[in-house]
């Protein structure tokens, strides 16, 4: 429902600004003009979108995922020391993240709603400090290769649509260390004010 | 040859000799993956084609300039380059209304342009934040959501910052 919303303001908006700046003949060609290269950009990153896809599942079943699950334990283990009790729910969140990591969303949401679940019994359905810390991990983006993106980039006339990857890491890390502290501090101030 | 043009080759090599040392069948899993991305390239170009049509409006009618220029004071003091005000507004709420209105700054403004690598910086940064708080909070029955809102916010903020100090960072500009 959001997005009619969205779309409908920007349509109407655009019959608005075209009436009062006299830019209406543009606007209407733009309408054409925009969904045309809709399709035409899809078609030219499909290629690439589709090969670093499949580059992802390949690491996949090279064993890399289970790898960084591995490799995350320690992490959540003092991040939410209270969920890593139950083994199954620690599995499936740090499958949870390595899949987000190798950016495979179909992977990652169904482990996450899985830990999400089992995070979430018995506490009357508000959300605990931990699960909170859950839910904004999987909120900020941590992805090793940002496919989509990358193709995009392509599809656009770039030579090298990898080189934005140092600034795209530099910045997820920042944005997810930014809502986890906020996570932390937030959780402390509830505490103290019941 | 440049460092950059081993990268690929040697990802590419690498992951298939690796795939190959754990007995997968490599290539079977490289065409089921490409199948994935073809899936999700048919979920997201009818979105596309409806939002392109609405971005591509909205900026021949004049009405993208004049809410980058709105923002343009508070923006500019951050280092954020002002053009990227509708992609911060859309990234948190929709997936494909974030891809749209990069894709239509990276092709206005160039892919290499300072505009344009902030834009792909922080659609790659950050995620669709709103949609993703619904999804897990829906199936796991969480009515109060307690802290979650203001910490993602925050999350996202940092990313939209992060990503026009870290484009400066590595490849200058203005």
């Amino acid at each position: 429902m959001a997005m009619t919303w969205v779309w409908t303001g920007m349509v109407v908006l655009s019959l608005l600004f075209g009436l009062m700046n006299g830019t209406l003949d543009a606007v209407a060609s733009a309408a054409m003009d925009g969904a045309q290269s809709a399709v035409e950009l899809s078609i030219s990153m499909a290629g690439i979108l589709c090969l670093w896809s499949g580059v992802m599942e390949v690491m996949h079943v090279c064993g890399l995922s289970d790898g960084l699950a591995r490799a995350f334990r320690p992490l959540l283990r003092r991040l939410m020391p209270q969920a890593s009790r139950d083994s199954e729910t620690l599995a499936a969140v740090s499958a949870n993240l390595s899949a987000n990591f190798l950016g495979l969303g179909n992977a990652a949401t169904p482990l996450g709603i899985q830990a999400a679940r089992r995070m979430a019994r018995g506490c009357g359905g508000i959300a605990s400090d931990e699960l909170c810390l859950l839910v904004v991990l999987n909120t900020a983006s941590i992805q090793l290769l940002p496919t989509t993106v990358a193709s995009v980039r392509a599809a656009a006339g770039c030579e090298t649509p990898f080189d934005i990857l140092p600034a795209v890491w530099v910045s997820s890390i920042l944005s997810v260390c930014a809502g986890l502290l906020m996570a932390r501090l937030l959780a402390a101030v509830g505490r103290r004010r019941p | 040859m440049s460092l950059s043009s081993l990268v690929i080759p040697v990802l590419l090599a690498g992951v298939a000799v690796c795939g190959l040392g754990h007995r997968a069948d490599v290539y079977g899993a490289l065409t089921h993956g490409a199948e994935e991305g073809l899936t999700v390239l048919l979920r997201v170009v009818p979105a596309l084609v409806g939002l392109l049509t609405a971005v591509s409006m909205f900026r021949a009618s004049g009405a993208m300039d004049d809410l980058s220029s709105l923002c343009a004071p508070v923006l500019e003091r951050l280092g954020i380059p002002p053009e990227a005000t509708p992609l911060m507004l859309i990234r948190p709420v929709s997936g494909s209304g974030a891809l749209a209105v990069a894709t239509e700054l990276m092709t206005t403004h160039g892919p290499d342009s300072f505009v344009g690598r902030v834009a792909a910086v922080m659609l790659g940064s950050t995620e669709t934040t709103f949609y993703t708080i619904a999804v897990y909070y829906g199936s796991a029955g969480i009515i109060r959501t307690r802290h979650t809102i203001p910490a993602a916010i925050t999350a996202d903020l940092t990313g939209f910052f992060a990503s026009a100090l870290a484009v400066r960072l590595f490849f200058g500009g203005t």
